[in-house]
């Protein structure tokens, strides 16, 4: 039962952060490759403040604190980096954000007072299925209303092109800014629930590896899809689960499985399940494929 | 004498070597309905892309009513009332003929992000006033059927005429069209200039046309200016522009 309760939790979580990359790279057309940089920056940054900082109150005001110091240790990070680098174009964001989540694992590994390379250890429980459960349904609702708002608008169509966007009196860098940050926010939000869920952190949890996982969620469901966002982290996060019943070892079958996953799909349907659409918009609007 | 609304002074645009625009002043007045034609290769996106602030100008400045849009952004520039469209058309794709005509009224919004996120009323009521106000405008341009259509499923024409809805939901005092004519039939060309003196009676905006088609330019600009590398080699009415020895060897050279 405890095992089930573990993948239901990991699929809500999964399910906030794909949704905050699909703020950055499926509203906002940003491709970011360090996703998980925020994870951990939020995951750690809150661990501190359990482990260290711990006020002597009811749990679920300092799991409220935790989520709040993730997220905005996380939507720093997202500032600091996004100056510099969202004035430049594809590639080079991309390059530079895989960078920073790299830099910041070598860091973490060599910090003895989180753990360094052993892991950081005794992190209060705080989370629970509730929280883990409420924040996604929060993100999910703010991602669908910000997309029928006109700044989701404005976001979206940076996606769609940008010197039309511009044209159009878009800001682009200040919106550009505002997806990262929030994105980078809200995966720190994720980073919290895991570290006072499993009490744990390792800095290989936030590995590159995980930063293309993530991506390949929002990728698989399509980009600036929320109904999508929510299925392609169902798909595979229950998908190694039920590998692994299967008997493989699992860590070396999921990245085999997900580039298998990449490549069928991108022949076959390369905007992902739902395209940029929702799953009951198809019917009002004409002609989507 | 009044400020002209928009006041081209002495502009040039180097890109490297090569200067695409060289030393060009013009003015335009409020209302006024001028075209801008020349060879393929003359500088004339690139003179809209500096009055859109897509560029800033290597030398020389634009003034719209007075004020200096040097330094200022793309974004900006429409906030102050100038509009355009692209010589490749540049709708966005995958959103609705009716979300692209709602982008555009970015500027123009007044509730805040807040307001969005938690459905406020300050948002429903703005949102449905804005909806209402791109069908109508969607309806002038015969798309209000077309509104729930995917823009990249629009049919060639009718992506054209979306595009300068879309420029026109900025509210603009100066709308640039860039080639509009480009890949339209006679028909097509003919019910395009009947559009284009409707716009500017409907809207009272002034309109700068870039185009090729003559019989589309000498029919209804008032003024037209004349670009040749670069250079504003002529200006002046329809028959004033037809009979300059300057002009006809720009297009009879560019054809050669
Ligand atoms: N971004 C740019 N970089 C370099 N050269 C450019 C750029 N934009 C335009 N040019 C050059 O400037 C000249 C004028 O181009 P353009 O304004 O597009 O001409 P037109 O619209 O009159 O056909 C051309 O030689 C073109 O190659
Ligand atoms: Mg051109």
């Amino acid at each position: 039962m405890d095992y089930y309760l573990q993948i239901l939790t990991n699929v809500g979580i999964f399910i906030t952060l794909t949704l905050s990359l699909n703020l950055i790279n499926g509203y906002c057309g940003q491709f970011s490759l360090g996703h998980a940089g925020f994870w951990g920056v939020g995951a750690y940054a809150s661990a501190v403040y359990g482990v260290y900082f711990a006020l002597p109150i009811d749990p679920a005001l300092n799991m409220a604190i935790a989520l709040s110091i993730g997220f905005v240790a996380a939507a720093l990070c997202g500032l600091l980096i996004g100056i510099p680098c969202l004035r430049l174009k594809g590639d080079y964001l991309a390059i530079a954000t895989i960078g920073f989540s790299e830099i910041l694992r070598i860091i973490i590994m060599n910090t003895e007072s989180i753990g360094g390379p052993r892991g950081f250890t005794n992190i209060p429980r705080w989370s629970n299925s509730w929280w883990v459960w409420g924040i996604a349904l929060a993100v999910t609702l703010f991602m669908l209303n910000l997309k029928r708002s006109a700044h989701g608008r404005a976001i979206i169509s940076i996606r769609e092109d940008e010197i039309a966007a511009e044209t159009m009196g878009v800001n682009l860098f200040r919106y550009k800014l505002f997806s990262f940050i929030v994105g980078a926010g809200i995966a720190g939000m994720a980073g919290s629930l895991v570290a006072h869920d499993q009490q744990f952190l390792h800095p290989n949890n936030f590995s590159f590896m995980w930063s293309v996982c993530i991506l390949v969620m929002v990728i698989l469901g399509g980009q600036g899809s929320v109904s999508g966002s929510i299925v392609g982290a169902v798909i595979l996060t229950i998908l190694p689960e039920i590998l692994k019943l299967i008997g493989s070892n699992v860590s070396t079958w999921r990245v085999s499985i997900y580039a298998a996953l990449m490549i069928i799909l991108m022949l076959t349907r390369p905007q992902g399940i739902f395209g940029p659409h929702e799953l009951f918009e198809k019917k009002r609007l004409k002609g989507v494929a | 004498m009044t400020t002209p609304l928009l006041d081209i002074q002495n502009v040039t645009m180097k890109f490297g070597g090569l200067t695409a625009v060289r030393d060009v002043s013009f003015t335009v007045q409020k209302k006024d309905l001028v075209a801008v034609i020349g060879p393929n290769g003359a500088g004339k996106t690139t003179l809209f892309n500096m009055i859109t602030g897509i560029y800033e100008p290597t030398i020389g400045s634009v003034v719209l009513d007075g004020l200096p849009l040097n330094k200022k952004m793309a974004s900006e520039i429409t906030d102050l009332g100038i509009a355009r469209t692209f010589q490749n058309i540049r709708l966005f794709n995958n959103l609705s003929v009716l979300d692209n005509i709602k982008i555009a009224r970015h500027t123009r919004i007044k509730y805040s992000f807040f307001d969005g996120i938690f459905k406020t009323k300050k948002y429903r009521a703005e949102e449905k006033m804005i909806e209402e106000e791109s069908i109508k405008l969607l309806a002038l341009f015969n798309l209000d059927s077309k509104k729930d259509l995917l823009a990249k499923n629009l049919p060639y024409g009718a992506q054209r005429k979306l595009e300068m809805a879309r420029a026109l939901a900025t509210k603009p005092k100066l709308l640039l069209l860039d080639e509009p004519a480009a890949g339209m039939n006679p028909t097509e060309t003919k019910e395009l200039s009947e559009l284009i003196h409707f716009i500017r009676e409907e809207f009272q905006i002034a309109v700068i046309l870039i185009e090729h088609d003559m019989r589309l330019v000498m029919e209804i600009a008032e003024k037209i200016f004349v670009l040749d590398y670069g250079n504003l080699i002529a200006s002046g009415s329809a028959k004033d522009v037809q009979n300059n020895p300057k002009v006809v060897e720009a297009y009879l050279g560019a054809e050669i």
